[in-house]
């Protein structure tokens, strides 16, 4: 049933005229409770945060800040980077899981791990791998080439780049998951037909699988932007915004200016992020209200 | 069976992606593994597996025997009481506003789904700065009710719309012929919604549990005594120090990561049906 058509249902009896059935009562009260948490702790705290980053002096002295701009840059390159990549490893994993295979069967119940595991252990862990002095990927590159390797999360590149790396290994289960509930809903006689018309894997691919699974990609792919905006951990637990602050995201930023008590521009750093995130969650709601 | 060439390069192809998958997904949880049973000499040489593999790092992290873990116990214990305060308050608040939307057909059902589904969608980390500052007016910072009205707030709409989803599915009939039979909307809730929706149930329970135990920044930022915070913050405080324990830091976070593991592995057939249908509706 779609949202539009519930708040149809909803809004078309003439309310206001019939007196109140005990079943309406009851729906009230059963809908209070979250009404209460939605007032309490999401309306009020965004209506005092707008109020509080009302000043324009505070955006002055934000796009002035050259963390700030440049992690507008780091943020957009999340996005497009990080985004589109995990989302194509994800359509051609999908397809790789649905294969029948028992050992595919096993590796599929591994591969869901990163995304059911909270995150600090195994960024931490992924960031002591990435230690020049003592990280196995350093200790092994000395190994091959008797050459120290570089210092990873040094170099704000490399840094940022290697945070993208571990959103992707966190995330990249959830969403092939996902796709794959996508490609086990399209008819097997499709695929059968199409076989028969002695179609390559390709053709396959490109006739049948992708016109069935494109609108669920961009959804998952808008959806999944909108939510590497609010990605703390990645880039947190990785780099701690480092080196020289290079690696911060809009994200990190806010809660960077928190700690440092400069609530104002931290809360100005969120009302920046707003025209990226809402334009994405309006998207998504006309989605789902389809 | 005759093993034919193609079949044997389809399987090639396979394993090409195989391979590389699961060294992908297993090394990082491998060297967490790797650190928690290496002597701390052995943890720094880079070795893929110790010459003397010991338990000694989980004798010392449960003994608290190093500073850095004097409260393991009481935030293990921080975790799991706020994880499991967030898992049924999240269950209360969604199910009773689900079945008002969707079996009732409250009035404004439809507009608290929206705006429930509009906070679904917004990031929480930008959530969090607002949130904070709120959390200081109400008086409830360094309270570990801030954390967990915290966790039922971001939890509570994803709830509500996966509930929705399922509630929408059960037979108008039934609620019909309750009241026919004179029962109360309450009468249905216990009697016949809840029953039948024990799977979704399950499955929103499991996802607000894991949600709040697996939370990092939200804990960080509404909780500071030591024997306050949940065992995520206890794990960060590692980072402050340039001498940390590292064999015990892994050591820790996998025994923090082993609940969540073994949870998602016993309810997977709920999470799965669950997240899939829920997440994305197209």
């Amino acid at each position: 049933m779609s949202l539009t058509a519930t708040s149809a249902e909803v809004e078309a009896p003439p309310a206001a005229r019939r007196p109140m059935s005990a079943a309406e009562a009851w729906g009230l009260m059963m809908l209070a409770p979250y009404v209460l948490v939605f007032l309490v702790f999401v309306v009020y705290p965004v209506g005092y945060g707008l109020w509080l980053a009302r000043h324009p002096a505070s955006y002055v002295h934000l796009f002035e800040d050259p963390i700030f701009t440049r992690a507008i840059w780091n943020t957009l390159a999340f996005l497009l980077i990080g985004i589109n990549a995990k989302m194509l490893i994800a359509l051609v994993l999908s397809g790789f899981f649905v294969t029948e295979r028992v050992w595919i069967r096993w590796l599929s119940l591994l591969f869901i791990l990163p995304w059911a595991v909270p995150s600090i252990p195994t960024i931490l862990s992924i960031r002591f791998m990435l230690n020049p002095e003592w990280g196995i990927v350093n200790s092994l590159i000395f190994r091959l080439t008797g050459d120290d390797g570089p210092n990873w999360l040094n170099d704000p590149t490399l840094a940022l780049a290697f945070s993208m790396v571990v959103h992707v290994w966190k995330s990249l289960p959830f969403w092939t998951l996902i796709l794959i509930a996508g490609r086990l809903a399209i008819p097997a006689d499709l695929y059968e037909a199409s076989s028969v018309d002695g179609a390559s894997s390709w053709q396959k691919f490109r006739y049948v699988t992708w016109p069935s699974m494109q609108n669920l990609y961009l959804t998952c792919t808008v959806l999944s932007m909108i939510w590497t905006l609010g990605d703390f951990n990645s880039v947190y637990l990785l780099t701690g915004g480092g080196p020289a602050d290079l690696t911060h995201v809009l994200a990190t930023l806010g809660i960077r200016y928190l700690r440092l008590d400069q609530v104002d521009m931290s809360l100005a750093a969120v009302v920046c992020a707003l025209p990226l995130v809402l334009p994405l969650v309006f998207f998504m709601m006309r989605r789902l209200a389809k | 069976m005759r093993l034919s060439l193609r079949a044997i390069t389809t399987e090639a192809k396979l394993l090409l992606i195989g391979i590389p998958v699961l060294i992908w997904t297993m090394l990082p949880i491998y060297h967490l593994v790797l650190f928690s049973i290496s002597p701390k000499d052995s943890a720094l040489s880079g070795k893929l597996w110790p010459d003397h593999p010991t338990l000694d790092n989980f004798r010392k992290v449960f003994l608290q025997q190093h500073h850095y873990l004097d409260h393991f116990w009481q935030q293990m214990w921080n975790s799991f009481v706020i994880s499991a305060a967030t898992g049924i308050l999240t269950l209360l608040v969604a199910t009773l506003a689900a079945f008002a939307i969707s079996r009732l057909k409250v009035r404004f059902g439809g507009l608290v789904l929206n705006l429930a589904l509009f906070t679904y969608f917004i990031p929480a980390a930008f959530l969090a700065v607002p949130m904070y500052r709120t959390m200081g007016l109400y008086g409830l910072l360094n309270n570990q009710w801030a954390l967990i009205l915290a966790m039922v707030t971001i939890a509570s709409p994803y709830a509500i719309w996966v509930l929705k989803q399922a509630s929408d599915k059960l037979p108008h009939e039934l609620d019909e012929a309750a009241v026919m039979d004179g029962a109360t909307p309450l009468q249905i809730f216990r009697l016949v919604y809840l029953p039948l929706m024990a799977p979704s149930l399950v499955a929103v329970g499991t996802y607000a549990l894991l949600l709040a135990w697996n939370e990092y920044l939200y804990a960080f930022l509404l909780l500071s005594r030591d024997t306050d915070v949940t065992l995520s913050v206890g794990l960060g405080n590692f980072l402050a120090a340039d001498d940390s324990p590292w064999e015990l830091l892994m050591t820790t976070g996998l025994i923090y990561a082993l609940p969540p593991a073994a949870i998602y592995y016993v309810f997977k057939r709920y999470m799965v049906s669950g997240l899939t249908a829920g997440a994305v509706k197209s």
